[in-house]
């Protein structure tokens, strides 16, 4: 009969209508659903692989990837057709071509799937492109020795923009190449921006993966705190010694104490996942919970309890307790939740034993009474194995907290009198446990128990307590006799397990006091020899022969003392979640305590930051999505020449300190060290490809111009003359930080080789100050009290910078306050960000009191930034110093007034509706009603002109972003009563949101 | 990712198996027939269980357990989650997740299954997207399919897939444009002996059911929005307003959702709306007990306390209850030991009591635990916390929408130990 139905299902699919086919399709699915074998149907249906209906096609896809491993031949009679899909204008064709064709595990495709997977990563539509992602796994289960090209279009994928791709492709990494964490460098920053807006599922996967990745780059944010944990007295005395010997020394180590600062990358993920923790999705939020787990400084982890806590309340909890559970042992987080975790009778059991377990790990000398109480209800629970948990519970209170410890103990002793068996083991158990920790003082618990053989009939409570007796008859040794006694007489009336312990118990009293049971024993151990039971039997037969000593007993019998008595280690109570601290917190491992399939390791924290710049992406203007901090910093400085070897260490530790560099080094094992390296790095490079910037060949590059520069001074001298000869035309002022920074850093060795250099000799683009305008708003960049007497400060010319019209003039100016010469001034470590430019300027040297000025002009890639770089001031030859400074310029700067007409205007405004327009209401004050103040006031603020105006309470200004020239158009309009309108109309929304803030802000003041 | 997918009923049958990798025999579902046996109770499956080759993640709903097979590494709430919004993907499609529902559609239970997943990994889960992929099956549209042989499925990309809200469709349209939010509070406590707290707080969710044309952005403001202590979000809600202004502002999904839920939690701010006397004890050597329960309404704000049920676990030795009670009904299961009293009303002037004689299994000793009390009860048009919708606006959009919120109290885990 199954033949025969399927004989009717072949006549419907191959019938002209598709109705018919459809309908045998779904009973085909139907018998899939089932996991009946429905293959021997394959020729017919793959036929139908090109069909029309779309639905029949879609079963015939589920159909094919179910079979098409098992009739590889036949399945390939279809690929031609899902080529054809490939092509396919509509999107959703494409996609789902490409998604069968790469889960047809066919290894004979592989090469087709290769191709598609390709072309499809370049697809206009992104849902294609994701698919791509989706099919990138698929090819390399399929066959692993694809990887290098899935890695390139891993590396294609993962620079695209879109949050569609963005979880996909990082699953896809995940899976393929998880060791590569250098493609993600330059998707680090776009990531976390991107992350609010990917799927849910998507973040998880990213946020997982971002976790690893922060680990790697990043420094503990609590190593300060480690620090002063383990040695503040070592610190302490250690400067005492080093005074004695030597400078130098100290000097590194109080680099190495610097004060950790947290890496600005490092920030962006903490602080752009924290929303997360109110997502819906407790994978999410979870996701988030062990990236603060493992990332976040101490004092901040707790923000993660709350979220926790509600996964566990959901109506879910099940599997939410069983996958939370590791991070429930974080000491101290859920204190404020105490009560959360009180246990109800209709729990599962699995969540009240968790929850008994958080219970006991949130106990303390102040919370203990109230715990110990609810432990008191629990106790009387029907479910045993609850209750026998709970007395385990109470024992490690007992343990942890000493303060309790005789309390339950009383309350432990009194469980013995429970009826139930579990229960009066358990505590058994649990006091044996607790007495072994110091017996001596427990002398009347034992004594107590001692009483309890009376009462208990409880066959191993009875065994227990005869275990102790035996074990510490020495501190109750009236009793233990007396107990043997007992015993004795009820010997043949007990159980077995108690039996055993009575023979126990009195081999011990042989041993410790013969004298008073010597016949007692004997006794026993005749009652013994003729026990129905042969254990019994061959325990006494055994003893016997241990302890009394006979002719033909052997050696045993002069240690018997030692076998029976020896030290018994106390048990140690602990809890469960422990030693599980080095698996991922809420990962597949960490639940199972066993390392799962395709675990990526939690490295530790590096010991010193890789580069940082590694991040720093080129991007286009308007790329951003979000609304990034862009950072800065300049770099560097050199010593005098006389004090080449002496400031020599002193830099390597201060560039150390800067981060880019990821080992020490001395000038001693300079070259050979640095050949070494040379050829691991061409190994690396060989290896890894000749993309891969990877933070050790960062730090290559520094040592690589620090020994050139040392070397050749001719190289310097030719890049001098050609200067000189040049000298209207900076030379490569503008240069890309990412794409070379060898070369950029060799050019300021260059610059900066120790010269006095006469403030002619700067480039043009850097003159003396003129005195400040006195509409110009100066920004202190140094206080002089911080700067040790050297102050600078910096402020937007607003003029045009000529060597490129799409950067932003700062003016800096410095000023020398010390009573000595300044010199060999600069600005160090240009580690640009996103497209950001710098105009290099040379070396300064000051004299007190002087000031001088310079214009060095980032260019703006976007929307903000935020810039930091190092001054490195040398007053004398034997100390420098370099400090750490950034700019934030308002971005009313990042513009260029342009001139246009009212007609112009409007005509520019009607375009930029929507939501390129931001507008705000605002209340003038009385003193900026005037026309003058207002312009002034947003001139001020913006570096914006004024656009005609017919109306009288109309004022509108225009300008043009510096980068692309997007125009920015502004409008001022007055209402009654001091109210106003302040409208921004500007492609640029992030730009136009900030420019409104800051003119309101300047019309308010 | 996810290897396979197996739906289990509560007698062992395997009657869904869905693969999106090689096949997983369904000989490994052995192990989780061993494991369920241990557990004696289906609420103490472990949810992760670790075969040889594979690891089962498993839920538990509906009476239908749905055990993945996972190969790899990977975090387990990750597919817990999933796979209740698989269940939760039935439930929206058939009206319920039953064995009996997820049968009769096994076909589009496929399709859906295909679409969500991809090589193991989510795909598609928002139900909008969904709907237009595939569509829910109606006694219209089947019929109307099957006479004109067209499909449920849809030929183009839903736009929700590219747009950055993929919540939502592109093109909605109602002739009445209603947005409906239910504000449901649900009171966890464990109240002792004495009748004092020992732990009360409030969790609530705001559903909602949003009908309206085109794009519509709201913001939902409360009266009092401080009170709420821990909210977790819908992903159409901006976190970015709330943050700053307490308000939440969001582009709808269309239909039913569940916009936020939230905690008030804050042992003085529960207000417990209902008391409950009781005496329950056995005595020793007689094989039977007295039972004593009386259940009020306190701080009821002036609205009824209405669809009260008690249900009491007794303690395994008791083998019968005579029981008279002055209001509703009562039951009790001697397999079980279950007794369940369905109150309804409570009315302040008379109040309900049951009480009579708890008969002991003989010679059995007595037992030592008092059974705890299970309350459920119902409070319409009132939030326990106090928490009030103040206003909703709308933007985007120049219709007017006709509006509603509605309030409900509930027991949640609402026990009372005796």
């Amino acid at each position: 009969p199954v033949t025969c139905r399927h004989d009717d299902l072949k006549e419907m699919l191959d019938s002209n209508k598709d109705s018919l086919k459809l309908e045998a399709m779904k009973r085909i699915v139907a018998m899939i659903a089932r996991g009946k074998n429905a293959s021997d149907l394959f020729p017919a249906v793959v036929k139908n692989v090109a069909c029309k209906n779309i639905e029949v096609k879609k079963l015939v896809y589920v159909y094919l990837v179910r079979y098409a491993e098992e009739q590889q031949d036949l399945a390939l009679l279809s690929i031609s057709t899902f080529q054809r899909g490939l092509k396919d204008p509509n999107q959703l064709i494409r996609a789902s071509a490409l998604r069968v064709l790469s889960s047809i595990r066919v290894p004979i495709i592989v090469p087709i799937m290769m191709l598609a997977i390709k072309e499809a990563a370049s697809d206009m539509s992104p849902y294609v492109r994701k698919t791509a992602a989706h099919a990138i796994p698929k090819l390399y289960s399929l066959d692993s020795d694809q990887k290098d090209q899935l890695i390139e279009v891993i590396e294609k994928l993962l620079a695209d923009k879109t949050t569609l791709v963005a979880g996909s492709v990082v699953m896809a990494f995940e899976e393929v190449c998880p060791e590569r964490i250098d493609l993600i460098h330059k998707n680090y920053r776009k990531l976390c921006n991107l992350l609010i807006d990917v799927e849910e599922w998507g973040q998880v996967v990213i946020i997982n993966m971002l976790t690893r990745y922060a680990r790697t780059q990043f420094l503990s944010p609590n190593q300060n705190e480690s620090l002063l944990e383990e040695n503040p007295e070592k610190a302490f005395y250690g400067s005492d010694e080093e005074d004695s010997k030597d400078d130098k020394p100290d000097a590194a180590s109080l680099v190495k104490r610097k004060p950790y600062v947290m890496d600005p990358d490092h920030r962006l993920l903490l602080r752009n996942t924290k929303p997360l923790l109110q997502s819906r999705n407790a994978a999410v939020v979870m996701a988030v919970a062990q990236l603060y787990f493992h990332l976040a400084p101490k004092a901040e982890v707790g923000v993660i309890a709350k979220a926790l806590v509600r996964l566990l309340r959901s109506h879910r909890s099940q599997g939410n307790w069983a996958a939370a559970k590791a991070a429930l042992s974080v000491q101290g987080m859920f204190e404020p939740y105490l009560k959360s975790f009180y246990i109800r009778s209709t729990d599962p059991t699995q969540i009240k034993i968790l929850k008994l377990e958080v219970l006991t790990n949130l106990a303390n000398e102040t919370n203990i009474s109230t715990i110990l109480r609810e432990f008191q209800t629990y106790i009387r629970s029907m479910d045993k194995d609850f209750v026998a948990a709970t007395i385990q519970a109470i024992g490690r209170c007992a343990t942890n907290i000493g303060k309790v410890r005789d309390t339950c103990l009383n309350g432990l002793v009194q469980l013995l009198s429970n009826r139930d068996e579990l229960v009066v083991a358990e505590s058994v158990v649990v006091i044996k446990k607790l007495l072994q920790m110091q017996p001596s003082q427990h002398s009347e618990i034992i004594k107590h128990m001692a009483k309890l053989t009376d009462n208990i009939q409880v066959p191993m409570a009875r065994a227990s307590i005869l275990w102790l007796i035996g074990e510490y008859c020495e501190h109750v040794p009236k009793i233990a006799p007396d107990v043997l006694r007992k015993m004795s007489k009820s010997f043949t009336g007990e159980e077995d397990i108690v039996k055993l312990q009575v023979i126990n118990l009195a081999a011990k009293l042989y041993l410790t006091n013969s004298k008073q049971s010597k016949l007692l024993t004997q006794y026993v151990l005749n009652l013994a020899k003729y026990d129905q039971n042969y254990d019994i039997r061959d325990r006494a037969r055994f003893i016997r022969q241990l302890i009394v000593p006979t002719e033909k007993s052997g050696a045993l019998n002069k240690y018997a003392k030692k076998l029976f008595l020896a030290q018994k280690p106390a048990p140690i109570l602990e809890s469960s979640f422990k030693d599980r601290d080095h698996f991922q917190l809420g990962s597949l491992s960490h639940l199972l305590n066993a390392k799962a399939v395709g675990y990526q390791e939690l490295p530790d924290w590096p010991d010193e930051a890789p580069d940082p710049s590694v991040r720093n992406v080129e991007v286009p203007y308007g790329a951003w999505q979000g609304l990034p901090t862009l950072r800065f910093s300049l770099s560097l400085s050199f010593p005098d020449p006389e004090s080449v070897s002496e400031s020599e260490s002193e830099s390597s530790s201060s560039s150390s300190e800067s981060g880019s560099d990821s080992g020490s080094r001395g000038e001693e094992s300079g070259d050979q060290s640095e050949e070494e390296e040379e050829e691991k790095k061409k190994k690396k490079k060989g290896k890894e490809g000749p993309r891969k910037v990877c933070p050790e060949s960062a730090g290559r590059y520094h040592r690589h111009w620090r020994g050139e520069g040392a070397g050749s001074a001719t190289s310097w001298e030719l890049r001098n003359t050609s200067r000189d000869m040049g000298g209207l035309q900076p030379i490569s002022p503008c240069l890309d930080s990412f794409t070379s920074p060898a070369l950029e850093r060799r050019d300021q060795l260059i610059t900066s080789q120790p010269q006095h250099v006469p403030t002619a000799f700067l480039p043009p683009s850097a003159q003396m100050l003129s005195p400040v305008f006195s509409t110009m708003k100066t920004y202190e960049l140094l206080h002089r009290m911080a700067g040790e007497g050297l102050s600078v400060e910096y402020y937007f010319n607003r003029q045009p910078f000529p060597p490129d019209p799409h950067m932003v003039a700062v003016q800096i100016q410095f000023s020398n306050n010390t009573e000595s010469e300044v010199k060999n001034l600069r600005v160090s470590e240009p580690k640009l960000v996103s497209g950001m430019r710098i105009q290099e300027f040379q070396e300064i040297a000051l004299m007190p009191g002087s000031m001088v000025g310079i214009d060095t002009c980032p260019q703006l890639p976007g929307v903000n930034w935020a810039g930091s770089f190092s001054l490195w001031h040398v007053s004398s030859s034997t100390h420098s110093r370099q400090f750490y400074v950034s700019i934030q310029p308002p971005v009313g700067e990042l513009m260029a007034p342009v001139f246009m007409s009212e007609n112009e205007f409007k005509k520019e405004q009607s375009k930029l509706t929507g939501m390129s327009e931001i507008t705000e209401k605002l209340t003038l004050l009385d003193k900026c009603q005037s026309d003058h103040t207002i312009v002034q006031r947003v001139t001020a603020a913006a570096n914006v002109s004024r656009v005609p105006c017919g109306a009288d309470n109309e004022y509108r200004f225009a300008a043009k972003t510096v980068t692309s020239g997007s125009l920015i158009l502004i409008t001022l309009e007055q209402k009654e009563a001091a109210r106003a309108h302040l409208t921004v109309n500007s492609e640029k929304m992030v730009i136009g949101t900030m420019l409104v803030q800051d003119i309101s802000q300047a019309l308010a003041q | 990712m996810i290897h396979s997918l197996f739906l289990i009923n509560c007698s062992g049958d395997i009657f869904l198996e869905k693969h999106w990798k090689s096949v997983v025999s369904q000989s490994v579902c052995d192990y989780f027939f061993e494991a369920q046996e241990k557990a004696a109770d289906v609420e103490n499956v472990p949810p992760v269980i670790s075969t040889p080759h594979h690891y089962l993640i498993s839920i538990y709903r509906e009476k239908i357990f749905f055990v993945s097979v996972i190969q790899t590494e990977v975090p387990p709430l990750f597919v817990i989650e999933f796979l209740h919004r698989v269940a939760d993907t039935f439930q929206d499609y058939f009206g319920e997740c039953s064995e009996t529902a997820i049968k009769d559609n096994v076909v589009i239970v496929y399709e859906l299954l295909e679409e969500m997943l991809d090589n193991g990994f989510p795909l598609a889960t928002e139900s909008n997207i969904l709907k237009e992929l595939i569509k829910p099956p109606t006694i219209l549209r089947s019929v109307v399919n099957s006479i004109t042989g067209s499909s449920n499925m849809g030929e183009t990309l839903p736009t929700g897939q590219l747009s950055n809200i993929p919540w939502r469709k592109a093109v909605v349209k109602y002739t009445n444009n209603e947005a409906y939010f239910d504000v449901i509070e649900e009171i966890d406590a464990i109240i002792d002996k004495s009748g004092s707290t020992v732990f009360a707080e409030i969790q609530g969710v705001i559903d909602s059911c949003i009908k309206l044309s085109g794009m519509p952005d709201l913001s939902l403001s409360f009266m009092n929005p401080r009170l709420l202590d821990d909210v977790s979000f819908h992903p159409c809600i901006r976190f970015k307003r709330w943050e700053s202004e307490r308000v939440l502002s969001f582009i709808p999904p269309d239909g039913n959702f569940r916009l936020i839920s939230y905690r008030v939690s804050s042992q003085n701010l529960v207000a417990i709306p209902v008391y409950v006397k009781h005496i329950i004890s056995f005595k020793e050597n007689s094989s039977s007990g007295r039972f004593d329960v009386t259940i009020g309404p306190k701080q009821n704000m002036g609205k009824t306390v209405e669809g009260v049920i008690v249900t009491v676990h007794m303690p395994k030795a008791v083998l019968n209850m005579n029981l008279t009670s002055t209001q509703g009904s009562y039951t009790f299961d001697p397999v079980l030991k279950v007794l369940t009293w369905d109150i309804g009303k409570i009315s302040p002037q008379k109040l309900p009591n049951l009480k009579g004689i708890v008969n002991l299994q003989s010679g059995a000793p007595k037992p030592e635990e008092n059974p705890s009390l299970n309350i459920q009860f119902k409070i319409q048009q009132l939030a326990i916390s106090g928490l009030k919708v103040n206003r909703l606006d709308m933007f985007g959009e120049k219709y007017k929408p006709f509006k509603g919120v509605k309030y409900i109290t509930k027991a949640g885990k609402f026990q009372v130990r005796t």
